[in-house]
């Protein structure tokens, strides 16, 4: 393989509020304490869940992730990976307080470059911004966005209004200005029911049905134009499983040749805005059981540049190193470890070759 | 405004040429202007009390609007130009449908799914009122004057004990082949509350269609309300992949083995990925859910079946057959969402290569099968 793998998708796990204390800012700091905060970890991801954590990379004290030496032993060594994006999940984007969502966002984003980025040349990190507020969000991206080590700008896929509206235009300008892809992750900020049919009963079906945020959040972005308003804004679609996309792209298709007058400036073919604009990470990969399946399935996606190796450390995909799943030939393969991540995250090329 | 078309009547082919279909989703829609949101076509089958209730009041869903769907639609009612008889409500008149649908295009059986029933009104007894004025409509306008048509007990779904009597009331009544919910309800699907309508289906053996569209009050994608029409109806699929989740999760077919759910007009195509996706979750989450003994993909394939239209049109084609192939050839029942603008045009919908068994179990044979007609 020529270059070593890019992981485009890894999980450090805040160890608890104090890790973060050094972080916040005096009157921040004095609110955690005073008012008893607890930490922001979110049902997104229960902590005892089997899928938050597969068993061999939970510590003795039964969490994943904590260290940066356990993050490159677990999820760099064994893989042969040259460069990792770090993608917290810590629930900023979930209070409903804006200055707080934004104050923790400061104090995960510094942490993230002092103890994990400064820690291992390897690492890199998407931005994570207090979504709930696009000029918070804005000021959060302007001030990281200087060190180059972080390479993305970091939304979840749920939050208070559809990725495509408005109100959030200011975080796509700004991503456009930088260079930075935005990524957007698995998970919600809860303000509307994890279904939309309502609140599903199981963890197991939230987790299902993130799929179809994804599709509707997808669709989102097409219809409100936001691929036509920022001709060089790449979004990046991370844990949102990949095998949904052809299916929803025919359906979409359709619409768009019977609807596309309520919708002028959408004047590409959604596959082609897709193909074009579009990127997603391997896992968890939701594909067949069987190989063959597998390889006829990947015909379907229409293209070998859409997809970005990730392990997803640490949730549980996949067993041992198999990452990658049986069924794609190896030109795929180079393309979705080195080649695609390469051309999709513009300042991974400063560095790496 | 929308153009007029060409009259084309008369350019139709014969229906001797053409192989016997059955049509899963067709509107009948209550001819006449509405009082309170119900149509004067329905007045004869309601109480003197709900007469004046919808006087009063009228019929309120959780949406914004007294009158119209919360998406402005592609044009007028969501229906064909050419399928409004004589300035009437499309699909309100019989004799013009079949003329334009059921005649020309040897419709065999015709699944009747009425969508302005009162389902999802927000008073539940109201709803109760209109749903059973919908099914003697259905009955008096429709299928006792044509046997190729047959009836959806409609039901108030979110009272289950209410809708439980009212399917009881049509059990073994030939006019009515399923029970019709809609995907956007209150809770999802699968949950307790809806529990008495699966029991009562299943024992009085009628299949349950759920039928895209409603008013459940969530919003539409679980990041918010989008803002175009183009949004709500790709995103029918996502409200039926959460609705299929929902009663394969919480086990409905483990309680009632013998149930049958057909997903009307959300599409097939996403079936696959899908039950693939369910089957790799529960693979590491079943200590969630050990109420489940199967694979959530082994319900799918023994308890539901999908309706065609709008039918996913992939390049190369060949694709749509990978799909069905992946879901089962007998999952799949044909249907042309008349007289809707995306109407399917049996002649054209599905072009792709398929056996002469392929192709007559997803145009008549399957519907057969699930809907008990021999």
């Amino acid at each position: 393989m020529a270059g070593k793998p890019i992981d485009c998708d890894l999980h450090p796990t805040v160890p608890g509020l104090p890790a973060l204390m050094p972080y916040l800012d005096d009157m921040w700091r004095d609110t955690v304490v005073r008012r008893g905060l607890d930490e922001l970890n979110t049902i997104a991801y229960p902590a005892n869940s089997p899928l938050t954590a597969r068993a061999d990379w939970r510590d003795a004290t039964g969490k994943p992730a904590t260290t940066a030496d356990r993050l490159v032993a677990d999820a760099l060594e064994p893989f042969g990976t040259g460069t990792a994006i770090l993608n917290c999940l810590y629930g900023v984007q979930a209070t409903f307080s804006e200055d707080l969502g934004a104050a923790m966002a400061r104090a995960v984003n510094d942490w993230i470059a002092r103890e994990w980025l400064d820690h291992d040349p390897r690492l890199r990190a998407s931005i994570v911004v207090p979504q709930q507020n696009a000029e918070l969000a804005v000021a959060e991206i302007e001030r990281c966005a200087g060190d180059h080590r972080f390479v993305q700008v970091l939304l979840l896929v749920s939050g208070e209004l559809p990725l495509g509206r408005r109100q959030n235009w200011p975080i796509y300008a700004a991503a456009e200005r930088h260079g930075l892809p935005v990524g957007i992750h698995a998970g919600s900020s809860y303000r509307h029911p994890n279904t939309p049919v309502g609140w599903a009963s199981y963890y197991s079906e939230e987790y299902i049905n993130q799929a179809g945020a994804f599709q509707t959040q997808l669709t989102s972005l097409m219809a409100e134009g936001v691929f036509a308003k920022f001709p060089n804004l790449t979004v990046v679609l991370m844990e949102s499983g990949v095998t949904w996309l052809p299916g929803y792209l025919w359906r979409l298709t359709k619409f768009w040749k019977g609807l596309r007058s309520e919708v002028p400036w959408v004047s590409d073919p959604p596959a082609t805005i897709v193909r074009d604009r579009v990127r997603l990470t391997l896992q968890p990969f939701d594909g067949p059981p069987d190989p063959a399946t597998i390889t006829r399935f990947m015909e379907h996606m229409g293209s070998d540049e859409l997809l970005l190796f990730s392990t997803d450390y640490p949730h549980w995909q996949f067993e041992g190193t198999q990452a990658i799943p049986q069924g794609l030939d190896r030109g795929l393969a180079q393309k979705i470890m080195v080649d695609n991540p390469l051309r999709t995250y513009v300042r991974l090329r400063e560095t790496v070759t | 405004m929308n153009v007029d078309v060409l009259n084309r009547s008369g350019l139709q082919a014969p229906a001797q040429s053409k192989l016997a279909i059955a049509d899963c989703d067709v509107h009948p829609r209550p001819a006449g202007a509405g009082i309170g949101g119900v149509s004067r076509s329905l007045y004869p089958y309601l109480s003197k009390r709900w007469q004046e209730h919808v006087e009063t009041i009228g019929v309120r869903y959780r949406q914004p609007w007294e009158r119209g769907s919360a998406y402005p639609k592609g044009q007028p009612q969501a229906c064909r130009r050419d399928a409004w008889p004589n300035g009437e409500n499309p699909g309100s008149d019989l004799a013009f449908m079949a003329e334009q649908h059921l005649d020309p295009n040897n419709v065999a059986l015709g699944i009747l799914n009425p969508l302005t029933s009162g389902q999802g009104a927000q008073d539940g007894d109201l709803s109760a009122a209109l749903t059973h004025a919908t099914n003697e409509w259905q009955v008096a306008e429709w299928t006792s004057r044509d046997s190729r048509l047959k009836a959806s007990v409609v039901v108030p779904f979110e009272d289950g004990p209410t809708s439980a009597k009212m399917i009881e009331a049509r059990a073994g009544d030939k006019n009515f082949a399923q029970v019709l919910l809609l995907t956007r309800t209150a809770e999802p699907l699968g949950q307790r509350r809806y529990w008495p309508i699966y029991q009562a289906a299943a024992e009085a053996n009628l299949a349950v269609g759920i039928h895209a569209f409603g008013y459940g009050g969530s919003a539409l994608t679980s990041g918010g309300w989008p803002s175009y029409y183009i949004e709500e109806m790709v995103g029918h699929a996502q409200c039926q992949q959460a609705v299929l989740t929902s009663l394969i999760f919480e086990g409905v077919f483990e309680r009632f083995p013998t149930l049958k759910v057909v997903l009307v007009e959300a599409g097939f195509a996403w079936a696959p990925a899908h039950a693939w996706r369910m089957d790799r979750q529960f693979a590491k989450l079943r200590k969630e859910v050990p109420h489940l003994k199967r694979l959530p993909s082994e319900y799918m394939r023994s308890n539901v079946w999908f309706t065609t239209q709008p039918v996913e049109e992939p390049e190369p084609r060949e694709h749509l057959a990978d799909a069905i192939e992946w879901m089962g050839w007998d999952r799949v029942l044909f249907a042309t969402d008349y007289p809707h603008w995306d109407f399917d045009d049996p002649a054209h919908a599905l072009p792709i290569r398929m056996s002469e068994t392929q192709k007559r179990g997803i145009f008549l044979e399957n519907a057969k099968a699930v809907y008990g007609l021999a």
